[in-house]
């Protein structure tokens, strides 16, 4: 059967089981938006770009499924680009495609013409420009391929107006043949050398930490991991992008690593005689001072994406493949090692709990409506079973350490790029892969305003997540750098001139609600979670309300500040 | 340190920008490049000359590695291989040096490939030694200018 090249665009979608997608049209759009048209894949129309690569992202993080975006050439492709860096520093698939002049005026700075495959090329893990209309279906199955497989990352297709126009043979069956790239070959297995020589680091080990992060997640190897963690007793700090990979509520859980991770989890890495990393990245949020960065320890590395191993910090045994694979063969291993070493184990939690005794996560707990109060509240009454999606700042930080989570895919952050302006509309994407759950965006007032823009995409979709403001009047991350590092000289940090939250909401056609009194949260949060619809809740909390524990830049991970004095 | 890195690659637009670009964003100057189809049509083949610290050159080759149009990579360092580089140096040779000038020439075996009245164009191939040598020589007679194709390598055996 003969096809145009937009007809054959949202065949191969509905090939690739594709139900949403997010974006905005635009000219060179206009054949492929108008086969979109009565085709059975939902679309939200959003109101930027930006937004669009969000939803898609967050979507994707929530339901392990490849987000779909779409955005016009020029200014809709420069505008999806901060999406695409933080989908590809977090390693979250997603598919964006832009249209683009037609093939003759590419390169002639012809109307909206932006070098869209030049600009994306090193924030996407690959993009192509198509021209020529037979290429679109193979393309379209390998950009979804790349995507989600390997270290997964979003994949970025430009599709000029007239390759849309065009038309060619279209044959179904073709379509579903396996992709083969000679190229681009992902690791799953581990080497069987390689786990053998890590099973005999964790005989000997002592005083062994298992550092898991957002590869376990991708990997849906939570489970592989508590198997681990229970057979060999060893205990568990997660990354921040690790949320969920580990519960909680186990006696074994250290929580987050880090910056702003805890006192003994950080007490825990530097004492420690063996790391086991699986599917986190040494990144410099959780390194600290590079050179002294767990000093005593031997470091096994389970990591699908061999570029993420020895990159910081030099590991002794490594092992490239995916986590649950590895883990799967090691933990047969482990099992029968029966319980060696499980005595001077049993001395090293003690240490540890001691260390949790004594340098709790913890706040000031008085009369006043402090932030940590308002996540603490938001898991009492979701009963720790809803998406909590994050802003960046301070509040990403409380949402992190005072809502504990117990599922993977629970928790959707922008950890690597740390983008302002995610969470809300990553938590709109979120809703609509999981209309089931309760969603909500913890922001900034900060953060919030970079894509309020999408409270219409919301409330004309009735997408109910529920908006809490931490508003402290602050862009309050910077303003704690200031305070403590910078004589509290608040430079250009000083958000007063926020304009009206709950006038905003009701601007929208959404529900507002302000609460300024401790005792007013949890009414607030019931109201909020009854309605249907998009929810903005305007916590007026303490100003200058710092995030702690912290290490400060250039110090060593256990070199920890525990508050003001 | 010197690497001359072996780059086997899908023949497609983008593939020479997305490795240029990792050197570039570490900061690695590229001393020498040179791309050119191999057995097969839809592969090429890319030498690349650099210098620079072990340990980002190390992270180098791996993102070489996982970028998706390489097919495979190789340093070349401890390893027995050839290098040959072509060089083209247009050089003055009036009257009363010319035979100065053909006896170097001569040496090296290389070959003048142009004649014109006050200058010759010298050809010659041969790896970066050599031909550095060769230029060395040639320097006091006035070089106009030098080409080079770029250093290709490979593997003996
Ligand atoms: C304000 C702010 C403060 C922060 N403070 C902290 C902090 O205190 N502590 C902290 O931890 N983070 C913090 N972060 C986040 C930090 O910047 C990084 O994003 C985070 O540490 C990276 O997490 P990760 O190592 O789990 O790697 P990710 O970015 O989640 O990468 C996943 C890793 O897993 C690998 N992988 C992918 N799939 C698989 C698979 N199937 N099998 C095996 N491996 C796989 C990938 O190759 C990669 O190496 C902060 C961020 C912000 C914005
Ligand atoms: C797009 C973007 N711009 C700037 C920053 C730098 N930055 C990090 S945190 C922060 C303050 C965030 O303020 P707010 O959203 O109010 O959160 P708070 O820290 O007050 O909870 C800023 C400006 C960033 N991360 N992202
Ligand atoms: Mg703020």
């Amino acid at each position: 059967m003969k096809l145009t090249g937009a007809q054959i665009f949202v065949e191969s979608l509905i090939k690739e089981k594709v139900e949403i997608m997010f974006g905005i049209p635009g000219g060179v759009l206009l054949p492929t938006f108008d086969v979109l048209y009565g085709a059975p894949i939902k679309f939200i129309l959003t109101r930027h770009e930006q937004g669009a690569a969000h939803m898609a992202d967050g979507y994707a993080r929530a339901t392990g499924k490849v987000g779909v975006c779409i955005a016009t050439s020029g200014p809709g492709a420069t505008n999806l680009t901060t999406g695409l860096a933080t989908a590809n520093m977090d390693s979250v698939p997603v598919v964006a495609f832009t249209g683009q002049v037609a093939t003759h005026l590419v390169g002639n700075d012809a109307f909206q013409e932006a070098d869209t495959t030049g600009v994306t090329r090193s924030i996407t893990k690959y993009n192509y420009l198509v021209k020529d209309v037979r290429e679109i279906a193979s393309t379209i199955k390998e950009a979804f391929h790349i995507a989600r497989t390997g270290r997964p990352g979003p994949v970025l297709i430009d599709f000029p107006v007239d390759v849309q126009r065009a038309s060619c043979e279209f044959v179904y069956h073709k379509y579903h043949k396996e992709v083969e790239i000679r190229s681009y070959k992902p690791k799953y297995k581990g080497h069987p050398q390689q786990i053998k020589k890590a099973i005999d680091l964790i005989k000997q080990s002592e005083r062994a930490v298992i550092y898991a992060g957002g590869g376990v997640i991708i990997s849906g190897a939570a489970g592989e991991l508590r198997e681990m963690a229970k057979t060999t007793q060893i205990p568990v700090t997660l990354t921040l992008m690790g949320m969920g990979a580990f519960p909680q509520d186990s006696e074994l859980f250290l929580g987050m690593l880090g910056m702003h991770g805890t006192y003994f989890a950080n007490h825990a890495i530097q004492n420690s005689d063996l790391i086991i990393a699986i599917g986190a990245r040494f990144d410099d949020r959780i390194t600290a001072r590079l050179d002294a960065f767990a000093p005593k320890a031997k470091i096994i590395h389970i990591d699908i994406d061999p570029t993420s191993i020895s990159k910081n910090v030099k590991v002794d045994v490594p092992i490239v493949g995916d986590a649950k694979n590895v883990m799967r063969e090691m933990n047969k291993l482990l099992n029968k090692l029966g319980s060696k070493n499980m005595e001077k184990r049993k001395k090293w939690q003690k240490q540890i709990s001691q260390w949790k005794k004594e340098n709790p996560l913890t706040y000031k707990k008085d009369g006043k409506l402090r932030p940590q109060y308002v996540v603490e509240k938001i898991y009492e009454v979701t009963k720790g079973k809803a998406i909590i999606a994050t802003e960046v700042g301070q509040n990403q930080m409380w949402a992190q350490q005072f809502y504990k989570y117990n599922y993977p895919r629970h928790f959707i952050t922008s950890g690597g790029l740390g983008t302002m302006g995610y969470g809300f509309p990553a938590a709109i994407g979120a809703k609509l892969g999981k209309p089931e759950k309760v969603v909500f965006d913890i922001a900034g007032d900060g953060s919030f305003q970079m894509n309020i823009q999408e409270m219409a995409t919301a409330v004309n979709n009735k997408v109910g997540v529920k908006i809490a403001i931490l508003n402290n009047g602050y862009l309050g991350m910077v303003r704690q750098w200031q305070q403590l590092f910078y004589k509290k000289r608040y430079s250009a940090t000083d958000l007063t001139a926020n304009p009206d939250f709950v006038k905003i909401a009701e601007a929208y056609g959404a529900l507002g609600i302000r609460v300024s009194e401790k005792g007013e949260v949890e009414g607030a949060l019931r109201k909020a979670i009854s309605v249907d619809g998009p929810v903005i809740l305007d916590f007026l909390v303490e100003r200058e309300e710092n995030v702690f524990p912290m290490v400060p830049a250039g110090a060593r991970l256990d070199e920890v500040i525990r508050g003001l004095a | 340190m010197r690497h001359t890195i072996s780059v086997l690659v899908e023949n497609k637009p983008g593939v020479l920008a997305r490795i240029s670009s990792l050197f570039s964003a570490r900061g690695f100057n590229i001393d020498s490049l040179a791309v050119g189809e191999t057995e097969q049509h839809d592969v090429s083949r890319m030498t690349i000359i650099v210098k620079g610290d072990e340990k980002i050159l190390e992270q180098v080759m791996k993102q070489l590695n996982k970028l998706i149009d390489i097919i495979k990579v190789i340093d070349f360092v401890g390893q027995p291989h050839l290098e040959r580089d072509l060089v083209l140096i247009k050089v003055n040779a009036g009257k009363g040096k010319r035979s100065e000038v053909l006896e170097i020439v001569d040496i090296f075996r290389a070959k003048i490939v142009d004649v014109a009245s006050n200058s010759v164009i010298v050809e010659m191939t041969g790896d970066e030694e050599k031909i550095l040598a060769l230029v060395n020589m040639l320097k006091p007679y006035g070089i106009k200018e030098i080409v080079r194709t770029g250093i290709v390598a490979m593997g003996r055996g």
